[in-house]
C-alpha cells in the first residue's frame, strides 16, 4: 500500500512537472526530455506486482523456415532494483523442465542462475554475456531484462507519428560497456507512454535489428502489454515473433518463488 | 451401476489429466577402434535406454510428486542391461523451507573436470565414463531456504553400490567387479543410516558452499580375493568416511573461477583433493553467434594409496564451441594430461544438437594413452571408442 502511495506521490509530482516543462520552458535540453519521457514511462508501468504469462517463441529464418519454442514466464516487481524473472522451458522437450533465473539490476550486471534438470544442477551463468543470443532467437539476453532507467542515457529526437499514434522519438544509449548495442532509437506512444517500435543499432552503428510491439491490452485498468513482439534482424533476415497465449497478474508470486534452492520444483 | 460404470470409465482420465508424462528414449551405438584386452569383450555394441518421468502437484502446488525411471538394454553386458528408479519422491513446500522424501537426485559443485564435492548419489558407473550418471538415492531432506542462504540436512537409511562392467563389458579391470559381494565396513552394511549437511549461498558475484557428510564411501576400494569356486574375485570395499567439502564459483571480468575441495577421513587415515580452474568466454567470436569458452582445470589429490585414483596430478584444457542456432548445437573438446606420467593423457569430444522437437543426435568419443601401469588409466589402454546417440523425448 505505501509502495503505491509514494509511486503516486511521485507520479503526481512527475506529472506537474513535466506540466511546468510544456508550458514554458523551452530551455530544456534534448536530454532532459529524453530522460523525463523516459521517467514517465516507467512510472506508468509501475505497482503492476507479478505475472505469470504462457508465452510461444517463433523463429524464422531468411527462407521462412520456422520453429515454435514454449515457455512460462513469471516475473515479480522489485521496486528499489531491477525485477526478478522466471522461464520454465517447455519447448522443444529436451530443455523442458530447465528454468532461466534472473534478477535483474539497474546499475550493475544481472544475477542469472540455470537449472539442469538432467544433472539437478544450478549453473550461475555470466550475464556479461548479454548481447548472446536467448534461445537461439533474435533476442538477446539484454533484451529480455526489464526496462530500467539506469541502463540508459536518452535524448529526445523528434516527435513522429507511428501508425496513427502521435510519438516521441528517443535516443537511449547503454550506459553498460558490455552491452552488444551502440543505441536504440525508441518510438513512445504520447497517451500512453508504451514502446511501439524500437531500432537496435550495433556497436559499429549500423541498425541491427527492429523490435515492433502489436495487440496492446489493457491490464488491471492500468497496465499495457504487448500480446505480439516482432523481432526482426535487418542483417540476416531472421526474425523472431513472441506470442502470449495467456498473461495473469496478481497471481501470488513471492521472493521466495524466485530462489535458486527451488528451481528443480518450478513448473 | 450405470453412474457407476460411467465413474469408473472417466476416473482413469481424469485421474491423468493431473498427471504430466515425459520423458526420453535413447539408441546408442559404440565402437571400440581397438581389439579388445579380455576375451569376451566386443568391438561394437548396441544398448538402447528408455527413461519415463510422471509428475503431478496438489495443495496449490505445495505438494508434488515425482518419478523418474530408468532401464537400459545392452547387447553385449548383462551387468549394463538395468534399470533403476532414479527419483520417486515427495515434496512438501513451505514458506521458506522444504521437506524431500522418497528416492531423489541431487547435485553439489561447480567445477567441470571432476566432480569431488558431490557424494549424495553413487555414480551409475557402466552408463558414462563421466561418472555423471547417478542412482537414485534414498532420503529425507529437510531445506531451509533462508537470506543467509540455503540450508538441506539429508538422512540416508540406504546404501546404492557403485554399478561396473562386467564380464562382457569394456571399460573394466582385468577381472569384472564381483558386485554380488560387496565388503562393507559397517555392521548394517547397506542399511548404515549416512548423513550429511549443506550450506549454499550467493553474495553478489559469488557462489559459495559447504558439506558435511558422514557416512558409507560411494568410492569403493577393492579386495582381490577368492570366490567358493576358488575362483579370483575383485570384490569392492565401502569403507565409512567423513567429507568436509567447500565448493566456490566466482564471476570475475570475463573469468569464471571454479573450485572444489575435500577433506576426507577414512580407515583412520586423512587426505586431501580439490579441483580448480577457470572458465574463459569469448562472447560473439569474429562478430558471429558463436561462443567461445576455454576451461583448464587442475586436479590434485594427495592420499598415500592412489591405485584407484586417476586426477592425483593433472591437469584438464578444454574448449566449448556453443554456436547459439536454433538447434542448440555444442561442442567440448577437452584433453586431461596426467602431470606424474607424461606418457599418461586422455581426450574427449562430446557434440550435441536438436534434429527436431523430439529428436536430438550426440556424439562422443573418448581416446586413452597410458603406458603407466601404475596409473588406474593404464587399465583403458585399448578402450579408445566413439558413440553415436539418436535420442527421443516425449
Amino acid at each position: 500500500m505505501s509502495k503505491y502511495l509514494l509511486s503516486s506521490v511521485t507520479k503526481i509530482a512527475l506529472v506537474f512537472t513535466l506540466m511546468t516543462y510544456s508550458l514554458g520552458c523551452y530551455a530544456q535540453s534534448a536530454q532532459d526530455q529524453g530522460l523525463a519521457i523516459a521517467k514517465e514511462r516507467k512510472l506508468r508501468d509501475m505497482g503492476w506486482g507479478d505475472s505469470t504469462g504462457d508465452m510461444s517463441m517463433i523463429l524464422r529464418n531468411a527462407q521462412g523456415d520456422e520453429v515454435e519454442r514454449k515457455m512460462r514466464l513469471k516475473s515479480l516487481e522489485i521496486t528499489d532494483d531491477g525485477d526478478k524473472g522466471l522461464t520454465i522451458f517447455e519447448q522443444p522437450l529436451d530443455v523442458k523442465g530447465t528454468v532461466f533465473l534472473n534478477f535483474s539490476h539497474a546499475t550493475k550486471p544481472d544475477d542469472q542462475w540455470m537449472y539442469l534438470p538432467k544433472l539437478s544442477k544450478v549453473k550461475r551463468i555470466r550475464s556479461r554475456n548479454k548481447s548472446g543470443p536467448f534461445m537461439g532467437s533474435e533476442f538477446a539476453f539484454e533484451d529480455m531484462s526489464s526496462f530500467e532507467i539506469e541502463k540508459y542515457e536518452f535524448k529526445v529526437l523528434r516527435d513522429e507519428t507511428f501508425e496513427d499514434q502521435d510519438s516521441f522519438v528517443l535516443e537511449q544509449v547503454p550506459t553498460d560497456k558490455d552491452s552488444g548495442y551502440s543505441k536504440q532509437i525508441i518510438w513512445v506512444d504520447k497517451k500512453y507512454y508504451r514502446a511501439l517500435k524500437i531500432e537496435f543499432y550495433d556497436r559499429k552503428g549500423s541498425l541491427l535489428k527492429t523490435l515492433v510491439n502489436y495487440d496492446f491490452t489493457l491490464y488491471l485498468n492500468k497496465y499495457w502489454r504487448a500480446l505480439r513482439v516482432e523481432m526482426y534482424n535487418e542483417q540476416n533476415g531472421k526474425s523472431t515473433e513472441l506470442v502470449t497465449h495467456q498473461l495473469d497478474f496478481n497471481t501470488g508470486l513471492t521472493d521466495r518463488d524466485f530462489n535458486k534452492g527451488t528451481l528443480k520444483n518450478v513448473r | 451401476m450405470k453412474n457407476l460404470i460411467s465413474l469408473l470409465v472417466f476416473l482413469p482420465t481424469l485421474v491423468l489429466a493431473e498427471v504430466e508424462y515425459s520423458g526420453s528414449a535413447a539408441l546408442e551405438q559404440r565402437y571400440f577402434f581397438q581389439d579388445a584386452l579380455y576375451p569376451q569383450q566386443e568391438r561394437a555394441n548396441l544398448s538402447v535406454y528408455f527413461a519415463p518421468e510422471l509428475y503431478t502437484s496438489f495443495n496449490d502446488g505445495n505438494d508434488s510428486l515425482l518419478f523418474k525411471g530408468f532401464y537400459r538394454f545392452d547387447q553385449q553386458d548383462d551387468a549394463r542391461t538395468h534399470g533403476d528408479i532414479r527419483e520417486l519422491k515427495w515434496i512438501h513446500s513451505g514458506e521458506e523451507w522444504e521437506v524431500q522424501t522418497g528416492i531423489s537426485k541431487v547435485f553439489w559443485g561447480q567445477t567441470e573436470s571432476l566432480h569431488l564435492v558431490d557424494i549424495i548419489n553413487q555414480t551409475d558407473d557402466v552408463e558414462s565414463i563421466d561418472g555423471e550418471d547417478k542412482l537414485g538415492q534414498p532420503m529425507v531432506a529437510f531445506s531451509l531456504f533462508k537470506d543467509w542462504g540455503n540450508t538441506t540436512v539429508f538422512v540416508l537409511p540406504y546404501f546404492r553400490e557403485r554399478t561396473f562392467s562386467g564380464d562382457d563389458g569394456r571399460l573394466r579391470a582385468p577381472l569384472a567387479v564381483d558386485t554380488d559381494n560387496p565388503i562393507y565396513e559397517s555392521e548394517d552394511e547397506e542399511k548404515n543410516i549416512d548423513w550429511a549437511i549443506r550450506w549454499q549461498h550467493t553474495l553478489g558475484d559469488w557462489e559459495v558452499g559447504l558439506s558435511y557428510f558422514d557416512g558409507t564411501s560411494r568410492e569403493p576400494d577393492f579386495v582381490l580375493t577368492t570366490n567358493e569356486l576358488l575362483e579370483p574375485s575383485l570384490r569392492p570395499f565401502y569403507p565409512q568416511i567423513q567429507q568436509a567439502g567447500i565448493d566456490v564459483l566466482a564471476l570475475l571480468g570475463g573469468w569464471t573461477i571454479k573450485f572444489e575441495g575435500i577433506h576426507r577421513n577414512v580407515m583412520e587415515q586423512d587426505f586431501t583433493a580439490f579441483v580448480g580452474g577457470f572458465e574463459y568466454s569469448f562472447v560473439g567470436l569474429f562478430d558471429s553467434a558463436y561462443d567461445v569458452n576455454w576451461l583448464m582445470e587442475y586436479q590434485y589429490d594427495n592420499r598415500e594409496d592412489l591405485s584407484n585414483v586417476v586426477a592425483q596430478n593433472d591437469l584438464m584444457v578444454g574448449s566449448r564451441l556453443v554456436f547459439n542456432d536454433i538447434d542448440g548445437t555444442e561442442i567440448l573438446i577437452g584433453m586431461v594430461q596426467d602431470l606424474d606420467y607424461s606418457n599418461v593423457r586422455s581426450g574427449f569430444i562430446e557434440a550435441s544438437s536438436r534434429i527436431n522437437d523430439n529428436w536430438k543426435w550426440r556424439f562422443d568419443a573418448w581416446m586413452f594413452s597410458s603406458d603407466e601401469p601404475a596409473d588406474p588409466s593404464y587399465l583403458l589402454r585399448r578402450d579408445d571408442y566413439i558413440q553415436l546417440n539418436l535420442e527421443y523425448y516425449f
